[in-house]
């Protein structure tokens, strides 16, 4: 049965400072040969680094709709300075592309003309996806801690009002933001004088406990999960719950063959088992975790029971 | 000049009274459930202890607010519904919350109470602000701790509602409401249960040498040495280490708490219009001293003298304090 | 009255049957004192949740002896132990004598006395932090309800506790 024509796969934004070089040769492979349906562009993270790939935008917008992808522009999780209030400001007026909106900040600009809530916007139950639909969201992408039982409810009381639904299904989870810098403070800089050292951290700075457990990985104000999520045996539970988009998060592997797995299992083209086994040798030594979606520790890989 | 309002913690409803027979203007306090974002074990309030409580307070001329400021998962709104209607019922006199749901449903069922922002929705500019202004009419936002007292002058121009922002006690390092550090070590949601570094995961491990490590559900957050002081076992404040840190550092913040005592004038003429103290899982003790101490500040420069803080430094975590981002953007 | 004799911090060590003799001189005020104090403030049990039967070892470092604590209102346990067969406990609480005292008196603030090390906790910390918050909602004074039970002798008696403790601690802690 062809289930999946419904089912879109998505790439989220880069949540790392990667280069303008590795972006621009990062979204022309994309364009070329990743079997994703919609991409997110933009700074997500910190207002900084914005000015380095501002320019590439436009091209790279204009690359990825000739292949046919739909382009949404994510706005800033945190919205605090001048700059970062310009920005949101700015994106929120546009028309197109569509954008995805993570600060209240952004809401407030955009009004009721239609947009997608970001992850970062915690709409974490019906009451509040009722409202924000109400506002103009066309699109709610749910936090990345939601339980199963909660995702259901969520996404059908969402599908009702004729909303996209869209979860992380692949990448570091973002588990905490703040308004210091930790890739500046682990080089006692400030945020003000960080000398942009995140560069250096294509897949954030891995944090160790003292006795030698890896445990966090900081990506400026960013912390993340050690762990990629990778929720591959439970795609088929989150489209059976009514879920329309699964979301990659772009980390430093190869993404075309982390998004070429996906899209095998959305066609029934590969065993779960099989494709579970390639994203292993795809992701290394990193290790795998989907415990927020099983209602149990974030960073524990839980055995999925075989669907009969 | 503001009113410089105090808004006081209570854990209990012991703790309530100590702060209202200290000076509190306003106590804030929650239910023992997920409906607050401090639910730890043995704190909080039943209803009938919060009716005591309101009718307690309300004798002696002070508010209670109620703490309804986490995020219900989808399927569970109806608890937090129906606490916003108990504490309807009971008179309350204002609801914190973060939730957009929590906040629609309040501004529709209860318009005649008052609906505060609270710090976990993390509105820190005057645009996310004024979305939940005129989204809910919401009459007071409480400021995440990462402006500058320049920046808080600058958002009371442009914002219709009151300001109240943290003074003293904990020192809350990530934008909160964004936080699942918790959950992703122990399986508990800060942000749905209301529960962070929850005390049934810690446990702490004397060493020979005098030493002593903290752990959260097994993974080690810190050791401190015997001559130093010690701190929440949060993971926020551990030590880690990083490829170019062979020696654990506070890759976060060390164990520090705010204390803006030195800042209270400041604050004042910059027209914050309350000021909130941190603790609700604290002791009756803490509340006593702080409130009494920050009491007597505040009516010094209200009244045109010299405010004369007691050294509240032996309360703080690690005995050590900090006046954060309010004073210097390089906090950052 | 034989507390009395143990405030001092530098104590010399005592035989088995000694503290074994103490245990046995102090039994009898250790359960009127809990008997009372759960008559008289029952709603404490209700904060303690699950743990109304947990074993709660608590260790005032400078007495002969510790005491071993089991909230369960059905059959309240409260008895000195000598230091050499301590029971297994859930949750153990070490500090100076008066300073758990203040501590139960919410005199002292619990988060503080831990960030100075002053008091250490072990085992279950749950366990400690729900009695923690229990005796933290009591109004008024344990430690004075249970000097009041041997009269103006009694409240004498506190009062010099208080008064030599405070003299030897108050200094550094605030400092």
């Amino acid at each position: 049965m062809a289930v999946n024509d419904m089912t879109k796969l998505t790439l989220g934004p880069i949540a790392y400072h990667w280069s303008a070089d590795t972006r621009r040769d990062f979204y022309a492979r994309i364009a070329d040969e990743a079997p994703v349906d919609e991409v997110y562009l933009g700074e997500v993270i910190c207002s900084k680094r914005a000015p380095f790939h501002e320019a590439d935008l436009p091209e790279t917008i204009d690359r990825l709709e000739r292949a046919g992808k739909t382009v949404i522009l994510s706005t800033l999780a945190e919205v605090m300075l001048k700059r970062e209030r310009k920005a949101t400001e700015d994106l929120a007026a546009m028309e197109t592309p569509e954008i995805e909106i993570n600060n209240a900040a952004g809401l407030f600009a955009r009004g009721k003309r239609p947009h997608r809530i970001g992850p970062f916007m915690n709409a974490y139950n019906e009451a509040t996806i009722r409202w924000m639909a109400g506002q103009g969201a066309t699109h709610i992408c749910l936090p990345g801690e939601l339980p199963a039982d909660a995702i259901a409810v969520a996404a059908k009381a969402a599908r009702e009002l004729g909303l996209g639904v869209e979860v992380q299904v692949f990448g570091r989870a973002s588990l905490a933001v703040s308004a210091r810098c930790y890739h500046a403070r682990a080089h006692d800089r400030t945020k003000d004088n960080c000398q942009f050292v995140c560069e250096a951290d294509a897949d954030g700075m891995p944090l160790r406990t003292t006795d030698n457990s890896p445990i966090l990985r900081v990506n400026g104000i960013q912390t993340q999960s050690e762990s990629y999520v990778a929720l591959l045996p439970e795609t088929g539970e989150l489209i059976a719950n009514n879920i329309s988009h699964l979301r990659l998060m772009p980390q430093a592997v190869d993404m075309v063959a982390v998004a070429t797995v996906f899209r095998d299992v959305l066609d029934r083209a590969r065993a779960v088992d099989d494709a579970d086994a390639m994203l292993r040798s795809v992701c290394r030594t990193t290790p795998f975790s989907n415990g927020f979606y099983h209602g149990k520790a974030g960073y524990r890989r839980i055995a999925m029971a075989s669907p009969a | 000049m503001s009113l410089a309002e105090l808004i006081c913690p209570a854990g209990t409803p012991a703790a309530l009274r100590t702060a209202v027979d200290a000076g509190a203007d306003a106590v804030y306090c929650g239910f023992q459930d997920a409906t607050n974002a401090r639910n730890f074990p043995g704190l909080n309030f039943t209803p009938d202890e919060l009716a005591e409580a309101v009718v307690y307070a309300h004798a002696k001329d002070a508010k209670v607010l109620l703490a309804l400021n986490t995020y219900p998962p989808a399927g569970k709104v109806d608890l937090w519904r129906q606490a916003a209607d108990t504490g309807t019922r009971l008179g309350v006199d204002a609801f914190i919350v973060a939730d957009m749901g929590v906040a629609d449903y309040i501004a529709r069922t209860h318009p005649q109470v008052r609906l505060h922002l609270s710090v976990q929705a993390a509105a820190s500019s005057p645009e996310a602000i004024r979305y939940y202004c005129e989204s809910f009419g919401v009459k007071r936002v409480v400021l995440p701790r990462i402006l500058t007292i320049p920046e808080i002058r600058q958002i009371r121009r442009e914002i219709p509602c009151e300001i109240e922002t943290f003074i003293f006690g904990n020192h809350g390092l990530m934008v909160e409401g964004r936080c699942s550090l918790t959950n992703y070590l122990t399986g508990q949601s800060t942000n749905m249960d209301g529960i962070c570094s929850p005390a049934s995961e810690v446990d702490y491990a004397r060493h020979d040498d005098g030493s002593m490590s903290s752990r959260l559900a097994g993974f080690t957050i810190d050791c401190f040495g015997a001559d130093e002081m010690a701190g929440y076992p949060t993971i926020c404040k551990g030590r880690y280490t990083a490829p170019h840190r062979p020696e654990a550092y506070y890759a976060f913040e060390e164990p520090v708490s705010l204390n803006l005592s030195r800042l209270l004038p400041q604050m004042i003429d910059a027209g914050i219009h309350a000021f909130k103290i941190e603790g609700r899982q604290r002791s009756k003790s803490y509340v006593r001293n702080v409130v009494s101490a920050f009491r007597a500040a505040v009516d010094d420069i209200r009244a045109g003298r010299t405010a004369n803080i007691a050294d509240l430094v032996a309360l703080t975590e690690g005995q050590k304090q900090t006046q954060g981002a309010f004073e210097t953007k390089k906090w950052r | 009255m034989s507390m009395m004799n143990h405030t001092a911090p530098a104590m010399r060590p005592l035989s088995g049957a000694v503290q074994r003799l103490a245990c046995l001189a102090v039994q009898p005020i250790l359960s009127r004192v809990v008997k009372r104090i759960a008559a008289r403030h029952s709603s404490l049990f209700a904060r303690l949740g699950p743990h109304q039967t947990t074993d709660y070892l608590i260790d005032p470092v400078e007495l002969p002896f510790a005491l071993h604590l089991r909230p369960d209102p059905q059959a309240l346990l409260f008895r000195a132990v000598p230091r050499e067969s301590l029971p297994l406990s859930g949750a153990a609480i070490r500090g100076p004598f008066l300073l758990l005292l203040e501590l139960i008196d919410s005199e002292e603030d619990g988060d503080a006395a831990f960030f100075s090390r002053d008091l250490e906790i072990s085992g279950d910390t749950e366990a400690v932090v729900r009695l923690r918050n229990a005796l933290d909602d009591v109004d008024g004074s344990i430690a004075e309800e249970t000097a009041d039970l041997f009269g103006p002798v009694g409240r004498a008696i506190l009062a010099r506790l208080r008064r030599s403790y405070s003299d030897a601690t108050k200094g550094n802690m605030y400092t």
